[in-house]
């Protein structure tokens, strides 16, 4: 088992801008981490360089104490012991479902009866005993993915690297295997990396999730953490919903501002050395409510999602910054309607460094 | 609907009918009957049922002793080639190793460069007059017997020639090969030869043995090679066999000759049978999306390898092919070549003096320009049809054609004798530039189609279903939809006949007469005939001609999503 630590890494591809650039990053021994970005952010990339497909130009990548990778060192993809589980499974198309699972023993050179039971073991784990002699072919996707699981789990790795493992899946299959990522992480106790542009995967299996865009890291944080208290306005977007308005702060201490939008004022919490003046503010949907007197918006448009209605609005003043709340039905504001808000909560993005 | 768009409606109808007709009577008359022709023959020599030149030719010792020297050089250079195409394909296709398209361009040059070139220039390499041994002083002694002319000769030259063909074929399956079947053979511990071993050897497998496959039905219909070389050994292989007794007797042993090519050609579609059935059954099953394309980083055997791949294509291409330029360049045959004997006497010589090979120039020239031409404008509308519209009957002729191109070129020269050697609805193209050309029309049909039909392969046939909806009639929907998009594609189709027609000798060798030389008999003669001045200068001048074609070519098609040419990495 070892934790992994990345140190500045940058990889670029030509002259043109790096596609990873300059991330550190710490997973302990054991944790469940998640990397979660839009397409193009570079967490691939990122993957492939833990895992040695790609040599990174600066920085270097240590598997618990062992330096894999830097500007001289480059331990290729077998010697490094990492798992990777593949978004397109990856099975070798000739080879028994048995045979794919056995790969990593074998060139190991476990032959025998030790090859045979584990073998067995790791399918079992997957609950796919008794398929050792199919083909690849003759399994549904999930049973695949399953099968790639259990050559991961065969070869015992001390970090597990998994590439948007699920995307190739309906939703009722991402759910059972959702829980099967977890039983695998608290059977072999392995540290994970869990690749992904779904917040809902992430949320649900990390115990962190690193944020990337445009090759960098965000924010690194545990999922209520990046929901309620986003480090910069990217996180606000692109985790969960609401918005994010301009508001001026008029008083910050200990953890939490007074701030003033459209002539309303409301406390919503903000790091503890917030600066006073001009600032942004992450509201999500159920930090607002309708009432009778407060923020003065406009409803856009109303949404029903079963249940509950969600509501888009802008404030007056800001008609470019879209906010969401949720109402019952019945309370639902019609388009173009003029509203009242209450902000109960919120939080404040802190400046950026520098 | 008004009496007009009727009108038009039945004019666009009429229009789509006779071009469909036209091209099917087309591809009917050159890539079937004379093959069909061929065939009765063999059944009833000169129309008349009877077995007696069957009989005649199996009985012959001559046959089984070129037939057995047939297969085994041919399995024997196969090996060659696809010792030599497969680590090609590996290194192109699986690493990165710098500068690939040149060296791909180079590599597929062994195969473009005719066979009777390549060979001439060999035979210049490595015989007693060969200047650059001369320099190393490791030419053999003069009057010595020339150590190609044998058959372990014959073999290397093949081996080498047809490598590109298992290239070709392996590199296509490695480029579907998904990488992460790779990678997960790495995380999973293997070390790249253990890769190599246990994922890509099994998973290319069939892909390789096809390539060889159709590497072996090249040798046994080649006959540049073994006609230079073979002849002045006394080594008679099936191709050459049958020149030999056609050119020394006439038609009258046309229904032996016949039986002979049928041989041979039973043993090509054999061959390509084979072949398609592997290339049908492989392993096409790939996993998921997202097919990550392989790149396996060479590391510390960077140099190496260059050192290697470029040590290889410089001793197989560039030094014979300099033997050949330097031949060219002397005044008498074993001069060296120096600044006193350098002359440009010889290309002066066959392009304004020596009759044959002024007229050859012209023929060949005419010859690849008309067929490169027809076949372009037939290509269109048959791969429109084929692709696009669908219809059986003319993917069953498409098909008849890539039959005309896997024929050994001898077999298709001896069926178009004999359909065409006496007048045919009331025209007499026996002994004419006529019968020649359509030769080169049914064997070279598929070079035009092919890259026409993988390009309307990857066009979606809604462009044309839109123009329709728009009210385009079926020639305005062709000719400004479906012509416009596969253009560039026809246009190499066409480039890469011309260029094969020019530089053609196997089906000339036997259609020729006199007053109707091609280039290839031409420089063939030539050499036969101990001109090696002559012939090197004609040489040097169609590999140069056959450079600037490809050149072409690639600039033509360099815009295209996907290459459409052999040559493009």
């Amino acid at each position: 088992m070892a934790g992994l630590r990345l140190d500045r890494i940058t990889k670029r591809f030509g002259a043109a801008a790096p596609v990873v650039d300059g991330v550190s990053l710490d997973v302990a021994d054991g944790e469940f981490l998640a990397i979660l970005g839009p397409s193009g952010c570079g967490k691939t990339t990122l993957l492939r360089l833990i895992a040695g497909f790609e040599r990174p130009g600066v920085g270097s990548v240590r598997l618990g104490d062992r330096l894999v990778a830097d500007e001289k060192t480059h331990v290729p993809p077998e010697d490094r012991h990492v798992g990777i589980v593949f978004q397109s499974y990856a099975l070798w198309p000739h080879m028994s479902v048995g045979e794919n699972v056995g790969y990593p023993l074998r060139t190991r050179g476990i032959k025998g009866a030790d090859y045979r039971t584990q073998v067995a073991a790791a399918l079992e784990a997957v609950g796919l005993s008794g398929v050792d002699g199919r083909r690849p072919a003759s399994l549904s996707g999930g049973q695949r993915q399953r099968v790639a699981l259990a050559r991961c789990l065969a070869m015992s790795p001390d970090l597990v690297l998994l590439d948007e493992p699920l995307a190739n899946l309906d939703v009722h299959l991402k759910a059972s295997l959702l829980d099967e990522f977890q039983r695998f992480q608290a059977r072999t106790g392995a540290t994970m990396l869990y690749i992904t542009h779904d917040q809902s995967e992430a949320m649900a299996l990390a115990d962190r999730i690193a944020v990337m865009a445009h090759g960098r890291i965000e924010q690194l944080a545990p999922p209520q953490t990046l929901y309620r208290s986003p480090a910069t306005e990217f996180v606000a977007d692109f985790i969960g919903m609401g918005g994010v308005v301009g508001v001026d702060v008029l008083d910050a201490a200990g953890g939490t501002a007074t701030i003033e939008i459209a002539g309303y004022r409301a406390t919503v919490r903000a790091v503890p050395d917030q600066a006073t003046g001009p600032a942004r503010v992450c509201l999500r949907p159920e930090d607002l409510v309708l009432a009778t007197e407060g923020l003065p918006a406009r409803c856009r448009r109303a949404r029903y999602q079963g249940g509950e209605w969600l509501v888009e609005l802008t404030i007056d003043g800001q008609d470019d910054c879209e906010l969401q709340m949720l109402a019952k039905p019945g309370a639902v504001p019609a388009p173009g309607a003029a509203v009242r808000l209450r902000i109960n909560d919120g939080w404040v993005i802190p400046a950026k460094p520098g | 609907m008004s009496s007009a768009s009727l009108i038009r409606r039945g004019q666009s109808i009429v229009a789509e009918r006779s071009l469909y007709w036209g091209l099917a009577a087309l591809l009917t008359l050159i890539a079937i009957l004379p093959v069909g022709r061929l065939l009765l023959e063999g059944v009833a020599p000169g129309g008349v049922p009877g077995l007696a030149p069957f009989r005649r030719v199996l009985a012959d010792p001559a046959t089984w002793v070129a037939l057995g020297h047939t297969l085994d050089v041919s399995l024997a250079a196969m090996l060659i080639s696809g010792a030599i195409g497969g680590a090609m394909a590996l290194v192109v296709a699986l690493t990165d190793l710098p500068a690939k398209s040149m060296l791909v361009f180079g590599f597929i040059m062994l195969l473009m460069v005719p066979s009777q070139i390549t060979t001439i220039a060999w035979i210049e390499l490595l015989g007693p007059s060969s200047a650059l041994l001369h320099l190393i002083g490791l030419a053999p002694a003069p009057g010595s017997r020339h150590p190609l002319y044998s058959a372990t000769g014959i073999t290397v030259l093949l081996g080498l020639e047809h490598a590109p063909l298992v290239f070709l074929g392996l590199r296509t399956a490695l480029r579907a090969l998904p990488g992460d079947l790779i990678e997960a053979a790495r995380a999973s511990g293997a070390r790249p030869p253990r890769v190599v071993r246990t994922v890509i050897v099994p998973l290319m497998g069939p892909s390789l043995i096809a390539g060889m496959t159709l590497a072996f039905v090249s040798n046994i219909g080649n006959f540049g090679t073994p006609a230079l070389l073979g002849i002045p050994a006394r080594f008679p292989m099936l191709t050459t066999l049958i020149y030999q007794r056609l050119s020394g007797f006439g038609p009258r042993v046309l229904s032996e000759v016949a039986v002979l090519s049928l041989v041979l050609g039973v043993i090509a579609i054999l061959g390509v049978a084979f072949e398609s059935w592997l290339t049908g059954r492989r392993d096409v099953r790939v996993d998921g999306a997202a097919a990550t394309p392989v790149r396996l980083s060479l590391g510390a055997w960077r140099w190496p390898v260059i050192l290697l791949v470029w040590g290889f294509l410089t001793l197989t291409l560039l030094v014979p092919l300099s033997a050949l330029l330097v031949t060219a360049l002397v005044k008498a045959y074993g001069q060296p070549l120096s600044l006193a004997t350098a002359t440009l006497e010889n290309f002066r010589f066959i392009l304004f003096e020596h009759p044959a090979a002024r007229r050859a120039l012209v023929n060949s020239f005419g010859l690849a320009t008309a067929a490169a031409m027809l076949l372009c404008l037939a290509a269109v509308p048959v791969a429109y049809f084929a692709v696009w519209r669908r219809r059986h009957l003319m993917r069953a002729l498409v098909m008849a054609t890539e039959l005309a191109y896997a024929l050994p070129g001898v077999v298709l020269a001896i069926a178009a004798i004999l359909f065409f050697i006496r007048p045919v609805l009331g025209v007499s193209l026996y002994n004419t530039l006529g019968i020649i050309l359509i030769a080169y029309l049914a064997r070279f049909f598929t070079l035009a189609e092919r890259p026409v039909a993988a390009a309307f392969r990857q066009l979606d046939i809604r462009l044309e279903e839109a123009a329709q909806m728009a009210g385009a009639g079926f020639m305005r929907r062709v000719l400004t939809v479906a012509l416009p998009l596969v253009a560039p594609a026809a246009a190499a189709g066409g480039l890469l006949v011309f260029l094969t027609a020019f530089n053609e000798l196997t089906v000339s060798a036997l259609l020729w007469s006199a007053g109707h030389e091609t280039l290839g008999v031409v420089v063939f003669s030539l050499e036969q005939g101990g001109d090696n001045t002559l012939a090197a200068a004609i040489a040097s001048l169609t590999v140069a001609a056959t450079i600037g074609l490809m050149a072409i070519a690639s600039f033509l098609t360099r815009n295209l999503a996907h290459p459409v040419l052999p040559w493009q990495a």
